[in-house]
This record gives C-alpha cells, sequence and structure tokens, in this order.
C-alpha cells in the first residue's frame, strides 16, 4: 500500500514536449512510471518518448485513460493547465511549475475544490511511491520502498532525509512535496489523514521550513488525532524576519512564521524533533526498530 | 516587492481611495517648494525607506511652515534611521514626501492581506488604528473584524460594511467607506498584491476617510504582468551584495556572520545556515545556486560571497540528485580557480557518482575539506572557523 499513486496509477503529462517535460518524463519512464499520454495543445497526433501527445487533457483522458496529471507548463500558463486537468475528470493534479502568481493559484485552488481535484504543488518536487511511481523530479535511486511516510515543503532537503532514511535502512511507503508557495493543494494535515489508513506507513517525517503556521497546525492535529510515530524537522532557525529565503512561502512575517515556534508546538505535540539535520535518519531508525 | 509610502499613496489614489495631498522631495529646497504649492497650513514631512516604525525612530515630523518643511527635510534626509523593522544597521534615507496634514478625529486600521490558512484573500478591520496590528490581534482579538473575498470574485458591499459598522463608523461614513473598501479589493486583485495595508485610515474632523499611510507588497511571480509596478522597485532599498546576485540571477540574501554558503534549493540552504550556527559560528549568507547549480552558477555564487568582507571560510552544500556530481565538483574546482579562492572551503557533496566528485576534489590540487554526511561537513566548518580565529 501506499497514498495517492502506485504502480497502476495512469498519468498524463502537461507540458511533455517542453525541456522540462521531456527530460523528466523520460527520468519517470525509466523508474517504471505509468505515463500514458502526455498534453501539449497543436502537438496532437505525435509520439514523444513513446507515449501519445494529444491537444487537449480530455481527449488524453477518454483516449488512455489516464487520471492523474502532473503539470510541467510554464508558469504563466501553469494554472489553466492545472484546471484543464480538472475539468477533465484527473482525480489529482501536480504541479510542479515554480513561480506561479498566488492570484492564480487562488483561483486554481477554487476550481479545483468545486470539482472535487486533489492537487499537489505548486512549485515542488512531486510524489514518489517507491519502486512503483515517481511522480516528480526527484532523484529516484535515493529512495527505497518502506514504512515511513513524508512530507516537505522543500526538494533537495527532502531528498537530503530520504537519503539519510535509506542508508539507515529505512524505506518509504510514499514521500510528497506539497511545495514552497503560500497558496497550494494538498497541505500537512491532508496527507496525514491519508497516511493514518494507510496500513504500510508505520512512522511519518515532517519536513517544515519557516513562514505561514502549517506546522503548528499540523502539530495540532498531530496532538488531537494521529497516533502513529512524527518525526519533525524545521529549516530557518536562523532566516532574518522579513527576508523571503527562496520560496514564495518562506518568510517570517512580524512574529509569524519562526522556525522557534514551530518547533515548540511539535515538541508539545509529542512530535519527535530533530534539530541537527545529520541526525534523522539515525534518530527515526532509533525509534521506531 | 515592497514600494514607498508614496508610490503607495500613488496607486491608493489611482484606485480612488482619498490620500492627502503631497509630493516627493530629495532635498530641503524640494521640501519647501512642495510645502508652498500645498497652500497654507500645517504639513507632515515623511522619511522614505522600506521599513515601518518611521514615526519612533524621528522620521516624521510635523511642522507649520515650508520654512519648517525645509529644515525638517534637511534634519531627515541623509539621517541613517533605525526602526524596530530596519535592523540595528538602519537605513539611510534619501527622500521625504511632503504632505498636507489631516485633522485626525479617529485613527482605524483596513488591509488586503493573503490569508495563507483560508487560501485566499482576506480583508481586515479595526478600530485601533495606528497600532502594530499584530499586538492588537493578540490583546484584543475582539477589535478586529475580518471578511475574505471569494476567488475572482469582487467584494460585496455587505463584507465591507460588516467591517465598518464594526469600527464603529456613522451610516454616512460606512456608505464612503464601501466603495473604498471595495477598491482596496480591485487593487490588490488587479496588480496582484499580497498586502495592501492603509495603517492608519483617519476618520477627520469632517468625517470623510483619508489614508495617512500606504504598505503594498506585490507578487513577485506577477511582476511580468504589470511593468508599471515592477518598475517602481528602488534598488536603493536592497544591500548592493543582493543588487549584484539579483542580476547574476542567484537567490542570495546577506546575514552578517562569518561563514558563506552556497546550497543548491532553498529548503536546504536555510537547513544548511542552521547547520553553520550549531557548529558555533554564524552564516554570513543565504544562496540557492537552484537545483541544477552549473559551473557558471558556482563562479557567480564564489564572486558574490567573497565580496563579503566578513566571510572567513565557506561551506558548499550540494545534494546532487539529477546532477552529478562528478559535473558538479569540476565546477567547483574550475570556478574556484577563476575565482582564486582565498578562505577555506569545506565542500559536501552527496548523491549521483559521489565517487567520482570526491576524487576530482581530492586531487584538484586545491586546499579543499571534503566531507560526506551533513554531520561531518557542520564538524568540518566548526574546526575551519575555530582554526580562523584563533590566527
Amino acid at each position: 500500500m501506499s497514498i495517492l499513486v502506485n504502480k497502476d496509477t495512469r498519468i498524463v503529462v502537461q507540458g511533455l514536449t517542453g525541456r522540462e517535460g521531456m527530460f523528466h518524463t523520460e527520468k519517470m519512464i525509466e523508474y517504471g512510471t505509468k505515463i500514458v499520454a502526455g498534453v501539449t495543445p497543436g502537438k496532437s497526433g505525435q509520439t514523444v518518448l513513446g507515449v501519445p501527445v494529444f491537444d487537449r487533457v480530455a481527449d488524453a483522458v477518454r483516449e488512455t485513460g489516464a487520471e492523474v496529471s502532473i503539470v510541467f507548463v510554464p508558469a504563466a500558463f501553469a494554472a489553466d493547465a492545472a484546471c484543464e486537468a480538472s475539468e477533465a475528470g484527473c482525480r489529482l493534479v501536480v504541479v510542479i511549475t515554480e513561480h506561479i502568481p498566488v492570484m492564480d493559484m487562488i483561483r486554481v485552488k477554487a476550481f479545483l475544490n468545486a470539482r472535487g481535484t486533489l492537487m499537489i504543488g505548486p512549485n515542488c518536487p512531486g510524489i514518489i511511491t517507491p519502486e512503483e511511481c515517481k511522480l516528480g523530479i526527484m532523484p529516484g535511486y535515493i529512495h527505497k520502498k518502506g514504512s515511513v511516510g513524508l512530507i516537505s515543503r522543500s526538494g533537495t532537503l527532502t531528498y537530503e532525509v530520504v537519503h539519510q532514511l535509506t542508508s539507515a535502512g529505512l524505506g518509504q511507503s510514499t514521500c510528497i512535496g506539497i511545495g514552497g508557495d503560500p497558496v497550494g493543494g494538498m497541505n500537512y494535515i491532508d496527507l496525514l489523514k491519508l497516511f493514518a489508513e494507510d496500513p504500510e506507513t508505520e512512522a511519518v517525517a515532517l519536513i517544515g521550513e519557516i513562514g505561514g503556521d502549517a506546522e503548528e497546525r499540523a502539530a495540532a492535529y498531530i496532538a488531537e488525532h494521529f497516533n502513529k510515530p512524527v518525526f519533525g524537522f524545521v529549516a530557518g532557525l536562523t532566516a532574518p524576519p522579513g527576508k523571503r529565503m527562496g520560496h514564495a512561502g518562506a518568510i517570517i512575517s512580524g512574529s509569524k512564521g519562526k522556525a522557534s515556534d514551530k518547533i515548540a508546538a511539535m515538541e508539545a505535540a509529542g512530535m519527535t524533533v530533530v534539530r541537527a539535520l545529520g541526525d534523522f535518519g539515525a534518530t527515526v531508525a532509533r525509534k521506531i526498530r | 516587492m515592497n514600494v514607498h509610502e508614496y508610490q503607495a499613496k500613488g496607486l491608493l489614489k489611482s484606485f480612488q481611495v482619498p490620500v492627502p495631498e503631497g509630493g516627493l522631495a530629495t532635498t530641503p529646497a524640494e521640501a519647501r517648494a512642495v510645502a508652498e504649492r500645498l497652500g497654507p497650513g500645517k504639513y507632515v514631512v515623511k522619511a522614505q525607506i522600506h521599513a515601518g516604525g518611521r514615526g519612533k525612530g524621528g522620521g516624521v515630523k510635523v511642522v507649520d511652515s515650508p520654512q519648517a518643511a525645509a529644515e525638517a527635510a534637511e534634519q531627515i534626509i541623509g539621517m541613517t534611521l533605525v526602526t524596530h523593522q530596519t535592523g540595528a544597521a538602519g537605513k539611510l534615507v534619501r527622500k521625504v514626501w511632503v504632505e498636507k496634514a489631516t485633522d485626525i478625529a479617529r485613527e482605524l486600521y483596513l488591509a488586503v492581506v493573503l490569508d495563507r490558512v483560508a487560501q485566499r484573500l482576506a480583508v481586515m478591520a479595526s478600530p485601533s488604528g495606528g497600532m502594530d496590528i499584530e499586538e492588537v490581534a493578540e490583546k484584543h482579538p475582539e477589535l478586529i473584524f475580518t471578511t475574505h473575498v471569494e476567488p475572482g470574485q469582487a467584494l460585496w458591499p455587505f463584507q465591507a460594511r460588516k467591517l465598518l459598522f464594526g469600527c464603529g463608523l456613522t451610516a454616512a461614513q460606512v456608505n464612503a467607506g464601501t466603495a473604498l473598501v471595495q477598491n482596496l479589493v480591485r487593487l490588490a486583485w488587479e496588480k496582484e498584491a499580497t498586502l495592501v495595508e492603509i495603517n492608519p485610515l483617519a476618520v477627520t474632523g469632517e468625517g470623510t476617510l483619508v489614508a495617512l499611510d500606504g504598505k503594498i507588497n506585490f507578487d513577485d511571480s506577477a511582476l511580468k504582468r504589470h511593468p508599471e509596478i515592477a518598475e517602481l522597485e528602488d534598488p536603493e532599498e536592497t544591500d548592493p551584495l543582493e543588487r549584484q546576485a539579483v542580476k547574476q540571477g542567484l537567490n542570495y540574501i546577506r546575514l552578517g556572520g562569518n561563514v558563506g554558503t552556497m546550497v543548491n534549493g532553498a529548503g536546504l540552504a536555510m537547513a544548511t545556515m542552521d547547520v553553520i550556527k550549531m557548529a558555533g559560528a554564524e552564516p554570513a549568507n543565504f544562496l540557492d545556486v537552484g537545483g541544477g547549480a552549473s559551473e557558471e552558477m558556482v563562479t557567480k555564487g564564489f564572486e558574490v560571497i567573497l565580496s563579503d568582507p566578513n566571510v572567513e571560510a565557506i561551506l558548499i552544500n550540494i545534494f546532487g540528485g539529477i546532477l552529478r556530481c562528478d559535473t558538479l565538483a569540476a565546477g567547483v574546482v574550475a570556478a574556484a580557480k577563476k575565482v582564486k579562492l582565498s578562505v577555506p572551503l569545506v565542500v559536501r557533496l552527496e548523491g549521483t557518482n559521489v565517487e567520482a566528485g570526491r576524487e576530482i576534489l581530492a586531487q584538484s590540487g586545491l586546499d579543499f575539506e571534503v566531507a560526506g554526511s551533513m554531520k561531518e561537513a557542520a564538524e568540518k566548518i566548526a574546526q575551519v572557523v575555530a582554526a580562523a580565529q584563533a590566527r
């Protein structure tokens, strides 16, 4: 078991014929991901990397049974692409694209919510269920099938944690990068609910960073409702207030969004918080074996 | 992107939000001329920097003649203003905004903000204007009224009324204020601002509403669609090194410590800063060279880090996922030779082809410390810093 995606998930790539889309689709196919279609308006009839290309997501869904979309479309067109996937009936849209305007994302979110479509991202590395389905831009080889679920707002920081887990002999059930933007799809709590139901997931790693209060809310949820062990890490203890640290959502506003508050909330919720990033894998291994 | 108060007021005015009449001055003579043009009465001379709390720092003066406006400008222009938002170093004031003083009966708070929890825009109002709104929210949450903007829709008048009656305005003021609040929301949507704040919004002695201050933050990701907003950016408000870095396409923030960092990815970059602190040193900067981290980007990264005279050592932390470590190591070596690296360097590499990458670093003839794990990187940087401080 796993959450959101597995070896049978049929995927359409929006922006398949672009540079990024093509590069990462090749890696996803190599990993064994079931990419069944690509969409680029005006390029139907082509076959790229052995994958048929369609003009519209609705055509791809009808012809190939695609149920999940991944979006590599440039920022100016990505919001439109996500809504198209939703309208075509995809149950889940993963938006990799960075720098999508916030006002676009507010509208996308409302559009998808009205149609019951789930979203991961934007500005994220995607989702991976190790040894089954790599739906994103993460390096596949660092992952290993196992029982730790992972949720993170970051990309390379997540790879670091996954690498440590794998090196410590701990595999992962599903790893999700929810993205670094202030407005986006599924949040920590949405995903914790799925991990709670997943018998394969025995523990969860929750990787946070400065900005907003999603970590505090997740901690409150965990304290009340979540019964599996959760391991936390928060990046940005040394980040100054008022400065955007790379990710659009990573900013301390006034006194809100500080790493120290997030860590305190996690500890109060009974989570194991790892302070030194280098100790993450070993800490999890010590606690759940 | 942030703008100055005078620019925010210009935008507010263009969205039919009443603001006091005024003008910008970069010299005392200009300040006098603005005051003379505004006609007799009292004037407010306000320092224009990107920070709040200017009044407490001595950057706002109320005067009663054009001559006094010139004198106030003389004092304010050229001063280094320190407020709770500038940091200890403060900010140099280069210009002042001179406006007609307003007869204030009451001060309200009004803002359109991106509500990350609700994942949409919120409009907030409070009868406790002119104060730090966070403090009001903490001590008197009952004095803050909030409504949310339906995505893509204009604000309904009843939503504005809910806020304004909550603030205790009269029926006539609520009428005028409803359009004002709706216009503020329209400004946020049309110009893609994640914060439009008026603090205070004055109720004048005559009972009209006037925005006495204005703060607007624009969504950087949307600036391409709004060239007229992008050109409002004041490069002087950015640290010169940060400005240089932006030109090079680097995501760099100066922090003031002694250990420079170069990392691929924002989250890992922050975590690396934290590691440096835990090792007993202070991070000099945040620098995300992007997932790709090409030789060109690494060279530019070195140049920016080394332009900071505080830097005593550098920690490079790269998690080479898709990017191969051998390619990256070759890039680091070439870049270090190109910039004639003069401070100790610890390189931590992990990922694809990591053995080949470490071999390239070891064989480079350059004085690199190579670390495997995050833990080892932290230890090595601590040693390097201790050695530097012992010298």
